[in-house]
């Protein structure tokens, strides 16, 4: 096979154009630099028509919308999921790890959530209170700085609250309650929990004149046409491309970093998807921001005999503490929402409130905590809507109400209680272990020939006992709703219907940084301990997660490192 | 008529009750907003392509949908609200959604069997000759799962799994979200529940939690902060 080799040599080759890629290349090409992106999947721009699915009505879909083709359903922006078809990973010992990959410009940003929360003082320190897992060797002030400046760059709603491990930010304003927040405000209240505005990368005012403003279709899971939510394409990465320094290679699948006889960077090679031809991009610096996983598999598959243990990896930590969000979730049934009074309540693509953990004060039988997050409303039908309808009767009391049947009576059913359920789920911080890893195994390669992750992951009781308290607290706020929880109570069989690790898609933690080269794969700047000229700035170099959505903390992270990388270059140390 | 034209006609548009196959009405004569635009909501070439595949297979015999037919107008009949089921070509969606979802088909296929085997046991016919009244019948036997006979359990199941498809294929078409009232999927403002919505439930919005939210009359403009981040304009 012949191998293609470009003369041009980069600055910089940035691997992935998600959160952490997207950041690196917006600041690393603002700044002159001579970049070539790097991106596994197609182009996508929401703002083309034929990529469109926002605004799009179910029976545009055959499948009424049905996750059957898209796991999240066929009008989620995100190209890939938890199974992509010739791009495997196994699993050993029993253990359960799902890895979730969006193959696309702009990765997994298409269509997440947008909350985007800060970590706290407490949650780079966490080990100082609980003595579990590690400390982060930087803490909030080093980060405030570049959270600030991000909260302006890309825009963020929310409120100020002044609460200690919840850091205020840059806010826009925040849309107001739905009915069934209120609801969810009320009942929480009265238990002493606390909700307040959500806080979600969304504008609901411009920043610049670029990017639109939010029209309140709820659908950012599906990707906004006027960019009126942050996504990585639409928001760093085309504003980055404006000056003609960012090459953009698309379809192009990074299989290894090369070194030199130093063992230093000097590019990486590359299956083009379109041909399933090797190429090969040169580059002063390398950037790695894949995914945590991808960027570990990345790094274990460049050996050399430098690096005989994979780059960087002498330390043998590369893949290891690999952790997840915990997730729980439970729905209950609301009374006085039944027979609603129907408007448009779409709102913006997520929940308008939220309960931050308030606990941190407590002992309790689990560390660190979790945040809430509500969900509920008059929603656009899709697959699945109408199941089980008539079985709600049987929560109506006195009523005389029948299961099951047929005729018009059934739209009434389907009317009674359209909006009348709410719902919650929890995302808490699991602790970081040593033995929660991925590695590469050796009997199996992807459809490029690329050995694949093996994982092996197991939740503790720490975990376990944490969504018990999500069950106990949802039943509680249910019922201090007025309303009756759905389905049963989930038990200890089932953990407590604790999400099977990877299933909250926030993993993390697999090249750590640290201040000691033995216990950590990266500086403090997510640049290798070992390799001066490599930076990994994805979800890899968390020490902990915090219970809080990475993406906010990936990105400030990645402008810190950047402006790291501008400045030895600047040197000429690296 | 040929079988694949007899059941193209069959998916388009059949009638409650009816054992006769209403003719060859053209494919261009489905309302524009029901047509089934595979290329039109941002699908990649290979899903496109599993689109078409499953569209030009066929899994349902004459017959089989005759009775789905049937089935869906008896569990949503034209009303005052809207159409029927097969008015809003149910019956063609639970064609694509059984070759989309696999996992349906035994129990649809096996669950018209049943039906047809327990029409013929009670009425030496199969259950889409049945007069409507007889029909009703056996459904009613079926329809409610709190009160139907254990040894009815099969046909409970069934017509349990045909009510989800009915509705959901039902509810997802423009007659069903008519005939629900949702109000969304359009650009808008949102600024609150309304007044009266309020009103009705005996809440409001608290003075200081409304002073943190959007004044929407300020929605084009670009914002201000101090360098504390408080917003100044």
């Amino acid at each position: 096979m012949q191998i293609k080799e470009q003369a041009k040599e980069y600055d910089v080759c940035i691997v992935g154009s998600g959160a952490g890629g997207g950041m690196a290349t917006k600041i690393l090409a603002d700044a002159g630099l001579k970049v070539a992106l790097m991106e596994a999947g197609p182009y996508f721009d929401p703002k083309e028509p034929a990529h469109q699915t926002q605004l799009k009505w179910p029976w545009e879909s055959p499948r009424r919308g049905a996750s059957s083709t898209r796991v999240f359903g066929d009008f989620d922006a995100a190209y890939g999921g938890w199974d992509i078809d010739g791009e495997p990973y196994t699993k050993v010992n029993g253990t359960e790890f799902d890895w979730f990959r969006s193959r696309m410009l702009g990765g997994r940003t298409n269509h997440w959530g947008r909350i985007s929360l800060r970590f706290g003082p407490l949650d780079f320190k966490r080990r100082n209170l609980d003595g579990l897992g590690d400390n982060w060797p930087i803490g909030y002030e080093d980060v405030k700085p570049y959270y600030d400046r991000l909260d302006q760059l890309v825009g963020i709603f929310g409120s100020r609250e002044n609460i200690p491990n919840e850091p205020d930010g840059f806010f826009l304003p925040p849309p107001k309650p739905r009915l069934h927040e209120l609801y969810y405000i009320k009942g929480a209240r009265k238990l002493g929990i606390p909700v307040i505005p959500s806080r979600l990368s969304i504008l609901t005012r411009p920043i610049n004149t670029e990017r639109g403003v939010c029209f309140y279709c709820s659908q950012c899971s599906r990707a906004c046409r006027v960019y009126a939510d942050f996504s990585a394409g639409t928001c760093l990465v085309f504003p980055a491309m404006k000056n003609g320094s960012v090459d953009l290679h698309v379809n192009a699948m990074v299989r290894e970093v090369m070194t030199d006889q130093e063992g230093r960077a000097t590019g990486v090679s590359y299956i083009s998807k379109d041909d399933r031809k090797e190429y090969k991009i040169r580059a002063k610096v390398v950037v790695l921001a894949a995914s945590a996983c991808e960027s570990a598999r990345l790094l274990l598959n460049s050996k050399s005999i430098q690096h005989p243990n994979g780059l960087g990896n002498s330390s043998d930590v590369v893949g290891k503490y690999l952790h997840d969000s915990t997730g729980a979730s439970r729905a209950g049934f609301v009374p006085e929402l039944m027979n609603r009074q129907i408007y448009n309540e779409d709102g913006v693509g997520g929940m308008h409130v939220y309960t931050p953990w308030w606990l941190n004060d407590q002992k309790l039988d689990f560390p660190r905590g979790y945040h809430i997050e509500v969900w509920g409303g008059m929603g656009m039908p899709s697959y699945g809507f109408g199941f089980g309808a008539t079985n709600m009767n049987r929560l109506v009391k006195d009523a005389g109400l029948t299961v099951g049947g047929y005729g018009s009576k059934l739209k009434d059913d389907v009317r009674r209680f359209y909006g009348s359920v709410v719902g919650m789920s929890g995302r808490g911080e699991c602790i970081a272990r040593l033995d929660n890893y991925c590695e590469i195994d050796p009997d199996v390669v992807d459809e490029y020939g690329i050995p694949v992750l093996r994982f092996n992951y197991t939740w503790s009781d720490h975990e376990v006992n944490q969504a018990k308290h999500m069950q106990d607290t949802f039943d509680e706020i249910i019922h201090s709703m007025g309303g009756t929880p759905l389905g049963d109570k989930p038990g200890s069989d089932s953990d407590y219907g604790l999400a099977a690790p990877g299933r909250i898609i926030h993993e993390v933690g697999t090249v750590r940084m640290g201040d000691n080269p033995k216990t950590s794969v990266t500086n403090s700047y997510m640049q290798l301990h070992e390799v001066d000229n490599v930076y990994v700035m994805d979800g890899g170099s968390f020490v902990s997660q915090a219970d809080k959505n990475p993406t906010w903390t990936i990105m400030a992270l990645a402008w810190r490192a950047s402006e790291h990388l501008i400045d030895e270059l600047k040197k000429m140390n690296i | 008529m040929d079988r694949r034209e007899t059941l193209k006609s069959l998916l388009i548009g059949t009638m409650a009750g009816s054992v006769v196959i209403q003719g060859c009405r053209p494919a261009e004569q489905q309302p524009e907003d029901q047509k089934v635009q595979s290329d039109g909501y941002g699908r990649l070439p290979k899903e496109l392509q599993r689109d078409k595949e499953l569209m030009d297979q066929t899994f349902f015999s004459v017959h089989e949908l005759a009775t789905i037919a049937v089935i869906c107008d008896i569990i949503l009949p034209a009303d005052d609200g809207s159409g029927s089921a097969s008015e809003a070509q149910v019956p063609s969606f639970i064609e694509f959604i059984a070759k989309d979802l696999p996992d349906h088909q035994l129990p649809l296929r096996g669950g018209l069997m049943w039906l047809d085997n327990e029409a013929i046991d009670r009425f030496e016919k199969t259950f889409l000759n049945l007069t409507p009244t007889e029909q009703i019948k056996i459904v009613d036997d079926i329809a409610y799962p709190d009160l139907a006979n254990p040894e009815m359990l099969p046909g409970v199941r069934f017509f349990n799994r045909m009510r989800d498809l009915t509705l959901t294929g039902f509810y997802t078409t423009r007659m069903g979200i008519n005939a629900l009232g949702y109000k969304g999927n359009i650009a808008n403002v949102w600024d609150g529940v309304p007044e009266e919505v309020l009103q009705k439930h005996g809440l409001a919005y608290e003075e200081e939690w409304l002073a943190k939210c959007i004044d929407q009359n300020t929605r084009a403009e670009l914002p201000k902060w101090d360098a504390e981040g408080n917003l100044i304009a």
